[in-house]
Formats: structure tokens, sequence, C-alpha cells
């Protein structure tokens, strides 16, 4: 099993999650109905060990099912390793890109690097299809080093499906990211990476 | 005319007859719920305002200054005003009460409920007033930013958190000073002893006794559970004190600087650094006490609703333990969209040793649950029904977190509404406020001298309203985040309108239920009860003698 977009595994994570929730509250409302019950009887016997060790299975497996199912877990990790199709890199000041290519075109599958850095505040990075549901981000973290050179936040994303993405940051940084009267995220940068190329099931 | 003789009089409670101990533990619980109200009604305006076009509120609750300066004292209110209350009010009450020995000092006593209350009011007007907004992760340079905010504001929000950590600091005093003191049962106690105990050393040894064939460590352990759980807690209690504190002082230094025209180079900081620094601290209140402090509740409340001993108190002992070391090392979960943060930090701490809480959780969720179900049949009772919904809070809550504490899946969830909603408004409003009002319950007829709840059918009204309402706001929101809704983000167009609406209803359940429970509780009191609590107590008792096990009798089926 691999998720080759970010909303495939949400809608996983969300079914799963859901099953998980409805079985949790029906057990404890079983095992509060039982509780006031003379002669309940135990159904299953949970020896203590088998579910220490289901819990540790639980957890440990969790991250081993992710690294192999999400494609951008090892990536993520051996970024610096990775050359990739295109890089882009540019700033943030008071609330504003700085140095922002006005659009990005990508090919499908390809694999970009985004190195974002702040010259202020802590702000995010973040790319949304224009359903409003998340494709990936990062926090940017201002800061300079010994030569004064800026902090760089870089992050690869490899692209599997078409879409038009609009950019905002998705991390709070003051009231100052938008208009007065709250109606205008001035971070937003609508339809600014589009991904072509791809087929209706996602990749080339 | 019954109605408005209970509002006066309440049912046969009296504030003459409390003692100085009874008496303090209700002047802070007094405040916890009245902040519980604030925060509800600032949690319902922004969850208004997301709803969009169709919120119904002036249009200045839109503007980011006003709506951001809600967001900050939202957290400033609930967590310390109300909650940090209503738990050091139930802690300075339950270590006398179990330890069977006089609480240190009710004047200190007094001083933390008092502290608290003046330092969550300051912080609030500095929101009010200046709308001071950097809420409250604090990220640096935002709270030192004066070309956003007002100087005066962030000075007086600062001196609030301090006083707040100073009435943390009380309480710590209080509860470590009460534990040591080697007076009644622990007169022959050393301090290695009560130590050792407190750490719950004394389990884990008992257990290899256990293993290695050898007769155990000590049969009749110094400190009961319980309060192994509030000594351990308290030590978490302590380091998010001292973080918070310092990230105030720095703030401070900054703002006075600026404020006397000799403004400081705000990259001096590291911010990512500085990001770890709080996060360790602040993560000791998420993944620390409050665990902590709740798996030791949930102990107390199954032994005293069964009057029977917990089952595998050992291991329970030695998990408390493993529960402190825990808390020390999964801060990083939180800095898994921070590509600066050391690979190795967010797969060790973000990851692997947050996944221990998945353990030390449920089997405190295992423990309680055995050591009720070894006691049936028995009977549902408010508290046993509140006991239950906090178990399912938690339940909901803690996989919800573990989820997103992985790198894979915090790429598309990071300080999305998932986190806040599904985990950290379930955990608190569900999983804790279950407990403690479960706690309420139990302690309510040794606090009060065994007054009279006004209303059973309010109670229950409140338990189903508050239980059904608290899940749906955390599911909707939850759901919102998946959708890609940002926690920390203005949304005033109802792009997430459905599920806002949704969201909202369940709120104002949640709202509606606090009212229901102020009711009952005003009716059962009084108002000139409720004057009377706050007037000096006759009787300078700093303890309570009544034995922990009658209780239990009240519970039988």
């Amino acid at each position: 099993m691999t998720f080759s977009s970010s909303l495939e595994l949400l809608k996983f994570h969300e079914t799963a999650y859901t099953i998980y929730a409805l079985m949790i509250i029906s057990v404890v409302a079983w095992f509060g109905y039982n509780l006031t019950r003379k002669e309940a009887k135990s159904v299953v016997r949970i020896p203590f060990y088998t579910y220490m060790a289901f819990l540790v299975a639980a957890g440990v497996g969790h991250h081993i099912f992710t690294y192999n199912a999400i494609p951008w877990v090892s990536q993520d990790i051996t970024r610096h390793e990775i050359k990739p199709d295109a890089s882009y890199e540019f700033e943030i000041e008071k609330h504003k890109w700085v140095g922002i290519p006005k659009k990005i075109t990508v090919q499908c599958g390809q694999t970009i690097e985004f190195n974002v850095k702040s010259r202020d505040l802590v702000y995010g990075f973040g790319l949304f299809r224009q359903d409003g549901t998340l494709v990936t981000q990062m926090q940017v973290n201002p800061g300079i080093d010994v030569n004064g050179i800026l902090d760089s936040n870089d992050m690869l994303w490899t692209f599997n499906h078409n879409g038009v993405f609009d950019l905002t940051s998705t991390e709070y940084s003051g009231p100052e990211q938008y208009s007065e009267d709250g109606k205008k995220d001035l971070m937003l940068v609508k339809n600014w990476l589009e991904v072509v190329g791809c087929n209706e099931g996602g990749a080339k | 005319m019954s109605l408005m003789k209970n509002l006066i009089n309440g049912t046969n409670f009296d504030a003459d007859s409390l003692n100085a101990l009874q008496k303090v533990t209700l002047r802070a619980v007094v405040m916890s719920f009245l902040f519980f109200g604030l925060v509800a009604i600032e949690g319902m305006i922004m969850k208004l305002v997301v709803t969009g076009p169709v919120n119904p509120l002036p249009e200045m609750f839109s503007h980011p200054a006003h709506y951001f300066s809600i967001m900050t004292v939202h957290p400033i209110v609930g967590i310390f005003g109300s909650t940090y209350q209503l738990v050091f009010a139930a802690f300075m009450f339950l270590v006398p009460f179990l330890t069977k020995k006089p609480l240190y000092s009710v004047k200190l006593a007094n001083a933390v409920w008092i502290l608290i209350t003046v330092g969550t009011a300051l912080a609030w007007i500095a929101a009010f007033v200046w709308q001071y907004a950097p809420l409250y992760t604090l990220y640096w340079p935002l709270p030192a930013d004066t070309e956003q905010f007002s100087v005066v504001g962030g000075i007086v929000f600062i001196v609030g958190v301090a006083l707040i950590m100073l009435g943390t600091f009380g309480f710590i005093y209080n509860i470590y000073a009460t534990i040591f003191a080697r007076v009644g049962v622990h007169k022959d106690k050393t301090t290695k002893e009560l130590l050792i105990s407190g750490f719950g050393i004394d389990g884990m040894l008992n257990l290899w006794h256990k293993l290695t064939g050898k007769p155990p460590y000590s049969k009749e352990p110094a400190l009961a559970l319980p309060v192994v759980a509030i000594f351990r807690g308290t030590v978490d209690t302590f380091l998010d004190a001292v973080v918070i504190l310092s990230a105030g002082v720095l703030v401070l230094i900054y703002l006075l600087f600026d404020a006397g025209g000799h403004a400081l180079d705000v990259t001096a900081i590291d911010a990512l650094l500085y990001k770890n620094y709080f996060w360790w601290g602040l993560d000791l209140v998420a993944d620390g006490l409050v665990l902590i402090y709740v798996a030791g509740s949930w102990y107390l409340l199954a032994t005293l609703i069964t009057g029977q001993k917990l089952f595998m108190e050992n291991v329970a002992r030695a998990a408390l333990m493993l529960e402190l070391l825990v808390s020390w090392m999964v801060w990083s979960h939180h800095l898994l969209a921070d590509q600066g943060q050391p690979e190795m930090m967010k797969l060790i701490s973000g990851e692997m040793v947050t996944a221990f809480e998945l353990l030390t959780q449920g089997l405190a969720l295992f423990i309680t649950l055995v050591t009720l179900w070894k006691a049936r049949p028995l009977k549902m009772t408010m508290e046993l029904k509140y006991l239950l919904g906090g178990l399912v809070g938690f339940g909901l809550a803690v996989p919800a977190a573990i989820i997103q504490a992985d790198m894979g899946m915090n790429r598309v969830l990071h300080n999305t509404q998932w986190i806040i909603m599904a985990h950290v408004h379930i955990a608190l409003i569900v999983g804790l406020y279950m407990t403690l009002y479960s706690a309420l319950y139990v302690l309510w007829p040794i606090v009060t001298n065994n007054t009279k709840m006004f209303s059973s059918k309010m109670s229950n009204i409140h338990f189903w309203m508050y239980l059904i309402g608290g899940i749906g706001m955390g599911a909707f929101g939850g759901m919102a985040g998946l959708d890609g809704m940002l926690r920390r983000h203005l949304y005033v167009h109802g792009e997430f309108n459905t599920l806002m609406i949704l969201a909202a209803i369940c709120g104002t359940m949640v709202l509606v239920a606090w009212v229901i429970f102020l009711l009952n509780i005003v009716l059962s009191v009084g108002i000139k009860g409720l004057i009377g609590i706050f007037m000096p107590a006759k009787d300078p008792t700093a303890s309570y003698g009544i034995e922990p096990e009658t209780i239990a009798e009240n519970h039988k089926a």
C-alpha cells in the first residue's frame, strides 16, 4: 500500500480513525452497562501482556507503516542527498513573500525543492488545493548564521497529481497577515503552482 | 418560591460549618468554574466567527487583532484560570485527606488561588484592552514584536502569566511541604523513604523482588498511589513553570528595553532553539502533568468508587515513573514540520518516545477498567458516569495525537484543526474535565459537609449535553482539519461553513451544559453560601479526617 498524494492519505486516515472512535465509544458504553449488572460475565479475557504487546505494536507499527506507505517520509529524511528536478528559493519579510516566482509549473512526477527563509518572524509555507485541502507544508523559522546568512527551511515534494495550488503561510505571525477587516489573507497567492501532465488517477 | 429559597439559601449548605481547608478548596473551585464559563464563551465567539457570513456577531469580532486576542487568552484562561485552579484545589485537599496530615499552609493555598485569578485576569485584560496577541505559543520573536503589538499590553500580559507561575510555585511548595511533613502517619518515616515512595521506586523494587522470588521490598508503601501521582506530576508542573516563567522574563526584558527606547536585537535569540526550549516546557503540561495527574485521579476514583485495592498497583506505581521520564523526552513531536530540527530528534523524541504515551495511558486505562470490573455490580452514580466519560475522552484523544506525531502524517496535519480539536479539546473538555467532574462528585459531600445536590436531573442533563457536545465539537473540528482548515488562521468567508456550524452547535451544548451545572451548584449552596465560602473560616483546621473507605459504601449496588 502506497499513498501517492496527501489527499489519499487523509481519506484513509479519516476512515480508520472514525472506525476506531466508534469502537472505543461502543466498548466503554458496553462496559458501563455491564458494570451495573450482577450477572455480567467477561466475554473476552484480555491477558495483560498481550494488551501491552498490542499497544507497543500499535505505537511502533504505525510509524513503520507510514514510513513504507508515505513516500515523503524517507524523501524528507534523505533530502540533502537527492537532486531535485527544480529548486525555488525565496524569502518572507513583514508578511510579504520576497523574490517569489509569479507562478510555477511542474511536470507530473517532478521532485521540487522549496527553500524559504524568514527575515523576521516564524511563518509557514503551505500549498493548498482549490477545495482547501492541504497538499504539504513546513514551518519557516527566522535565523541568521555566524556569516550573516539567513537560515534555510527546505523541503522536497514530488507532485503526482494534476492540480492548481494556492500558497499561504500556515503559521500565525501576527494580525498583520490579514487586512484590517479580516477579509483578506495578505500572504495568500492564488493559483501559485500548477502540476500538469498526470493521468486522471495520478502519475504519468 | 422554593426555587427562590434555594437560590438564596441553597439546600442544606452551611458555609459556617466549613473548616479552613474546605473553604480554600471551594474558593478555587468557584473561580475555576467562572473561568470555565469565560473560556466557553470565548470558544463560542471564535467558532461563530469561522462560520462565515452566517455569523451573527458584530463585525469587530472578525477583525484579526480582536480575533487573535481572544485566541491568545483562550488557553490562558482555560488551562491556567480554570484547569490549574481546579486541579490545584483538588490536590491541596486530597493530599491532606489521603495522607491524614494537615495541609502545610492554608494561607499559601489562599495565595495560590488569588495569584492565579489575578494573573489570569491581567493576561485577559492585556488582550482585551491592548489586543496583545502573540498566542500562547509565544514563538520568538513575535511576543517582542512591538511593530504589531503594544509594549504596555505585552508587559501586562507577561506580568499576568508570571503571577500565574508564582501561584503555581506556591502550590508546588504546599504539596511537597505537606508530603514531606513528618507528622501523623509519617512521623517515623525518613525523607529518603518518602522520596523513594514518591518516585515509585518502591513499586519498581516490589516488581523486581517478585520476579526474583524475594519478599516484597515494601508491603505498605509510605505514600498512597494517588499521592504518588500528584508527587510525580508536580515535578513536571515545576519544570513547566520554570520554563514559562523564564520565557516570560526574556520577553519582558525585550519589552522593557523597547519601552526605554533601546530596542534589543531579536536575532540574538535563535528562534528554533527557543522553540525547542519553550515546547519542552509547554509539553510538560500536555504530555506530563496532565497525563500523570489524570492517571492518578483515575486510580483514586476507581479505588474510592469500588472500595477495593487497585488492580496491579505495583505496575501502576512503576508506570508513573516511566510516564515522568517519557514526558521529558517527547517535545519534538511539536517540531516535526520544522526542517531545521535534527532528523534524529524527530525520529526518537518526536515519534518513538511519543508513541510510549500510548503504552502509559493505555496501561492506566486498563488498570482503571479492570479495577471497576472486578467490583461489579456497581451503582451508575454521577461520579462513575463522569469517570467513564473521562476514559472515553482520553481513549479518543491520545491516539488522535499519536497518529499526528509521525513524520508522514504531520506533513498534512501540522497546525490544522485536527490537533487542536480532535486531540486537545477532546482531551481537555471530555477527558480531563469529565475526570475532574467525577472527582468533584466524589468529593462534594466531603468538602461541603454533606450538602444535598439540588437536582440529580440537572446533573444528568449536564453530563449528556457535555459529553455529546464535547465529543461532537472535537469531531467536527477535527474533520475540518482533515479538510485543510488551519488552527491559527482567520476564516471569515465560510470556507468550512458546514463543519463549523455543526461544531458551533456542539460547542453551544457545552456552554449550556456549563450553565445548567453552575445553576445546580448555585441552587445547592445558595448565594448566601457562595458569599460565605469567601468569608474567613471559623474553624482553622487544615485537614479532613473522613476515612476514604466510607465513600465506597455509597456505590454498592
